[in-house]
């Protein structure tokens, strides 16, 4: 039945599903007939599968009600919709262009999500495009295909954070026997420059994979001009228009600035720091986001002085007491913090690679205002999307105007139904990688028939780098207790120490694990959290296991793999509301 | 008369929770535990073979030599570390030997906490209820218990027939404890005691020979098995296949010298080495304890004690848990888990049975193997080819690509039912962190997970367990399982 539908909106002009007593339906047939358009007419009330229909219908285009109108293969909505597209110009473009388009598909944004909606869209022999451009940051930096995550994310991130625990490995293994010189310095140039290498062999593989299935990339920026139609702008300014049935946009993130003096001139962010040419040196970092906290950790581990100025509260939006003690760990191992500041100024004292700042902040509190000297200040205090500069506008797809964020459906289409957007634009979705990945390639796979599979946006697992770790998945304890009520939580919790800590004499008592469960379902799992080494590593398979229900009791029956960080969950005993101590005395 | 003994040659973890759990549930509980000294004379203190010569050593040890692994690795990511850079197995040695000793030390304290008597005698049966211990001084003590529990364990075997096997060889109770390196060593065998020592002494430098009969760990998944041997091969490691041993002779400058025969060519071979390690397998410790006195049955072939799905042996009020018993896996959580539902059952009204099966592992050898579930063979021969789906991937951490370490070994593969929703039946994940890795899936399969789950999963990205949720690939596909791109 459901191929039976995709191959009847597949073929036809217009397909309107409708009832032969609705009086919405029959104006809608009355539009579609004054423009003289041939219509394929299907009367649920009189198919005997009309329900069905109607329930496929539901998960393909989430709208159970009719009519329900498809053009070209695009799905327009109910009445109300299709009068608002025929108001806006929009229904007579669908209906006149049908195969005149140049492409099935152009993806704006060449990063994990675009990239990955587009290949998917190819491999299911569809025409695409994909325009990616990177508008080099106030510092002049730039970078080449694959988005933020490869470039300037996920990719140099975890390579620098590696960098940073070799050091500590360096430091623990004089304990298990290896013997050299102790005088060990860390060479920024050294890593930076075989981190780049690394990165420059993804973006040709991407490259690669993208005229491998046929998909045309454009290095060009791409800006809605009219309906259905975009121009893309080269580096040398040269403009070329393209035509596509549907559309996605992946545009991204980029950093934000804090608007105060000299914080374009001076300052860096996350977008100039893995590629910076020279050693940062003494480094201010403004604000307390997982970038801001993962780059103070690796730059500490280096053997920086670092600082981390924090308006409020680490980490918001993750479980606190996890944040609280993710903070005090850093705290332990040199990284300074100020807390409840913020930046009014910044201005150079010396040019130079790096050359020297001086900071004027001021409290957030009071009226107190406090200087310093840095090397470098790296400003990590949020991300704005880009949304505002791609003619959206033109086309009327709206966004929220605060945010930026591009509001979607449940099937990532924004209010223009030829439309899609994916990745961190998308409003109250994760802004992670694999989750742009996910949806990417499912919303294509949706779009050109071979699946109705739709994202699932609950129990994302994701791990902050910092230098104990932070891996999670499922809700913090404050949205447990918000969304559940105290009563009803069952929070279990124990410190550990892990077995490669004990030789080389590094602290007990500070890696955690939580879980919180639902004590009225069976203790069922609601989140996941841990503190400690790999734990990126250990949260994964357990991700995996709350897709499956997972409850207390079955994590008591698993045998531990031992030793390793991973078991303490199986032998959890202590809970929070019992009150009793959980450090660890021996072993 | 005591509510219960257990019996403790070397003793286990696994009755450390049990008398725990025991003492908890307000009985009245003795320990009797005794170290038989190695033939080479190693003793070590409370705890069992995990503590004292398992686990606990063996994985200090592994993480001494991948630190050698990232010393090498740190230049790439700019430390300047000036060679040469050496290993001394002492400070190793010492360092681990003092961690083992606080873990003796906290055992016994906690003993002592839960009120459990502990007693470090010898012991044999000399009835149902009875039982006799000696102590090192020959003073004799006669114990009576309503329950007894046998968790003696096993000891490393040394090879019968072989000149000189048991003068000049060591085993796995004695390499943790050696006060110097071992030097150039010869390992003989191939279970993962075998390869996980010939692992880290390679680690740490040595120059180090693996001498096999035939397969490596059997009844592991044996691709996997020898994707594990292939990566030591191409780290230094000897291998020396389809051979055994047939003399170790001790040569006037205190080197052994070890003659071999190659069962493919038929032809002898010959080598001198500082240290002959025996890795053959372990025999459990039952032949003292006068088990028929008590009318307790074991196997005829293993000696290992028989015994039902409630862990009871012939015998209704005696029981045996950990490797001592027949047809158990020999890993330390499983122990202590069978060791806590029996004094659950026991004394605290509970009726859980343990769950022999999807018991996850890790074998740390350099590169890791982490498992649970069945094997392909295993899969393949239940359900039958047809009717089993394999998918399977090459990825390469990301941590390996700015050393440029060689990930050609990095493999992991998911076994599931081929019908929709797919089940999964077995998990296999070689690669760094495998341990961490494997824990989290463990449970998944335990629920009953399926492909489409699993596949469901948001990756963490970038990890190596995320590889796990991306695998799209089927062996029956006959694409290329190489991952490329991120």
């Amino acid at each position: 039945r459901r191929r039976r539908l995709l191959g009847l909106i597949e073929r036809s002009r217009v397909v309107i599903f409708s009832k032969s007593y609705c009086p919405h339906s029959t104006r809608v047939k009355e539009l579609f007939s004054s423009l003289g358009a041939e219509c394929y007419v299907l009367e649920l009330d009189q198919v005997d599968d009309g329900a069905k229909i109607q329930e496929v219908l539901l998960e393909i285009t989430n709208q159970k009600t009719v009519p329900n109108i498809f053009v070209n293969k695009v799905h327009v909505g109910g009445c109300d919709q299709t009068f608002q597209a025929y108001q806006s110009g929009l229904l007579q473009k669908l209906l006149q262009e049908d195969s005149a388009y140049d492409y099935d598909l152009i993806v704006i944004g060449g990063g994990s999500g675009g990239l990955s909606c587009a290949k998917e869209a190819a491999i299911l022999g569809k025409k695409v495009m994909v325009l990616d451009f990177v508008v080099p940051s106030p510092q002049g930096t730039s970078w080449g295909l694959g988005g933020t995550c490869v470039n300037v994310g996920c990719i140099p991130k975890k390579l620098m954070h590696q960098a940073a625990l070799l050091g500590q490995a360096l430091h623990d293994s004089g304990k298990f026997g290896w013997e050299y010189n102790q005088q060990v310095k860390h060479n920024w140039e050294t890593m930076t420059k075989a981190i780049q290498n690394h990165i420059r062999s993804l973006n040709f593989g991407y490259g690669l994979s993208l005229r491998e299935k046929a998909v045309a990339y454009v290095n060009s920026y791409g800006e809605f001009v009219e309906h259905h139609k975009i121009k893309a702008t080269n580096k040398k300014g040269q403009e070329t228009y393209y035509t596509a049935a549907q559309f996605v946009i992946a545009t991204g993130e980029r950093p934000r600035y804090l608007g105060i003096q000299g914080d374009k001139e001076y300052c860096i962010t996350s977008d100039d720091l893995f590629s910076l040419p020279y050693c940062p040196g003494k480094t201010l970092v403004v604000g307390a986001s997982y970038v801001a906290l993962e780059c103070a950790g690796f730059l500490a581990g280096f053997g920086l002085d670092v600082t981390v100025m924090v308006r409020s509260i680490l980490l918001r939006g993750f479980d606190q007491e996890m944040a609280e003690k993710v903070g005090s760990y850093m705290e332990q191992h040199g990284v300074k913090f100020l807390w409840k500041f913020i930046p009014v100024m910044v201005q150079q004292l010396e040019k130079g690679s790096p050359g020297k700042l001086k900071v004027l902040a001021k409290s957030t509190e009071g009226t107190e205002t406090i200087e310093g000297v840095y090397n470098t200040v790296l400003l990590a205090i949020g991300r704005d999307s880009c949304t505002r500069k791609i003619g959206l506008e033109k086309i009327g797809v709206k966004i929220n105007e605060k945010s930026g964020k591009i509001p979607v459906n449940d099937v990532e289409q924004t209010n223009v139904p030829y439309v899609y957007a994916v990745g961190d634009i998308l409003e109250g979705k994760p802004e992670l990688t694999p989750v742009a990945i996910q949806s990417g390639k499912l919303l294509a796979r949706r779009l050109f028939g071979a699946s109705l599979e739709k994202c699932d946006y609950i129990n994302v697992p994701t791990t902050v780098f910092t230098p104990l770790e932070y891996g999670c998945c499922g809700l913090s304890e404050e949205k447990a207790i918000e969304v559940y009520k105290k009563e009803n939580l069952e929070i279990y919790h124990t410190l550990f120490w892990p077995l490669e800590w004990t030789v080389a004499g590094r602290e007990n008592n500070t890696c955690y694990a939580k879980i919180i469960c639902n004590k009225f379902d069976h203790d069922r799992v609601l989140g996941f959290h841990i503190l400690g080494p790999n734990a990126g590593e250990v949260t994964q398979g357990f991700a995996a296991a709350m897709k499956c229900g997972l409850t207390k009791q079955l994590l008591d029956d698993t045998i531990g793999i031992h030793p390793t960080c991973g078991e303490v969950f199986t032998t959890l005993e202590i809970t929070k509301s019992s009150g009793l101590d959980i450090t660890q005395k021996g072993c | 008369m005591g509510n219960l003994i257990i019996l403790d040659m070397c003793m286990c973890p696994c009755s450390q929770c049990h008398s725990h759990d025991a003492a908890q549930l307000g009985r009245k509980v003795a320990v009797v535990d005794y170290v038989e000294p190695s033939p080479r004379g190693t003793r070590w203190g409370l705890g069992g073979t995990c503590v004292n010569v398992g686990c606990i050593p063996k994985k200090l040890m592994h993480q001494a030599a991948l630190l050698g692994g990232l010393i090498r690795d740190a230049p790439h990511y700019g430390w300047e570390v000036a060679q040469p850079v050496l290993h001394d197995w002492r400070k190793m040695a010492e360092a681990v030997q003092n961690h083992v000793k606080s873990l003796n030390w906290g055992h016994r304290v906690q003993l002592h906490d839960r009120k459990v008597k502990y007693f470090n005698v010898k012991a044999g049966f000399v009835d149902e209820h009875t039982v006799r211990g000696v102590a090192k001084g020959g003073k004799e003590i006669l114990l009576s218990a309503d329950h007894i529990v046998i968790a003696t364990g096993g000891r490393p075997r040394y090879p019968a027939h072989i000149e000189g096997a048991l003068e000049y060889g060591i085993t796995s109770d004695d390499i943790f404890w050696l006060k110097e390196s071992p030097g150039k060593t010869l390992v003989v065998g191939a279970s993962y005691v075998a390869l996980e020592c010939a692992g880290f002494l390679t680690g740490i430098g040595l120059d180090t020979t693996v001498m096999m009969r035939s397969i490596p760990l059997r009844g592991f998944d044996q691709q996997m098995s020898s994707l594990v041997t292939e990566h030591m091969a191409s780290h230094g490691t000897r291998f020396l296949r389809g051979c055994t041993p047939s003399q170790v002779r001790r040569l006037p400058d205190g080197q052994l010298q070890v003659t071999w025969e190659d069962r493919t060519t038929g032809k002898e071979g010959t080598g001198t080495f500082n240290t002959v390690l025996w890795a053959v397998g372990r025999a459990p410790d039952t032949r003292s304890l006068n088990l028929e006195k008590a009318g307790v049955d074991t196997s005829p072939n293993t000696q290992k004690i028989l015994v039902d799905s409630r862990e009871a042996t012939s015998v209704p009020h005696i029981y045996a848990i950990g490797d001592v018993v027949e047809g158990r896996p020999e890993l330390t959580p499983t122990a202590v888990m069978a060791g806590r539902l029996l004094a659950q059952r026991l004394f605290g009204g509970s009726s859980d049975l343990m769950d022999y099966d999807k018991v996850p592992t890790t074998v740390f050898t350099p590169l890791e193997y982490g498992c649970v579930g069945l094997s392909e063979e295993e899969a393949v021969s239940r359900h039958g080819q047809e009717r089993v789906e394999v998918y399977h991937a090459h990825y390469k951490p990301l941590e390996f690509t700015v050393p440029g370490r060689d990930a050609s070994q990095c493999y992991v593969k998911m076994v599931c039912l081929r019908e929709p929703p797919q089940l999964v039946l077995g998990l296999h994940f070689l690669g760094p962190n495998a341990g961490e890795v494997t824990q989290g899936f463990a449970l998944g399969i335990k629920c009953g997970a399926s492909y489409v789950q699993v596949m469901q999963t948001v990756g963490i990205h970038p990890t190596c367990s995320e590889e796990i949720v991306k695998l799209r690939i089927s062996k029956r596909s006959g694409l290329d399982p190489t991952v490329t791109g991120c």
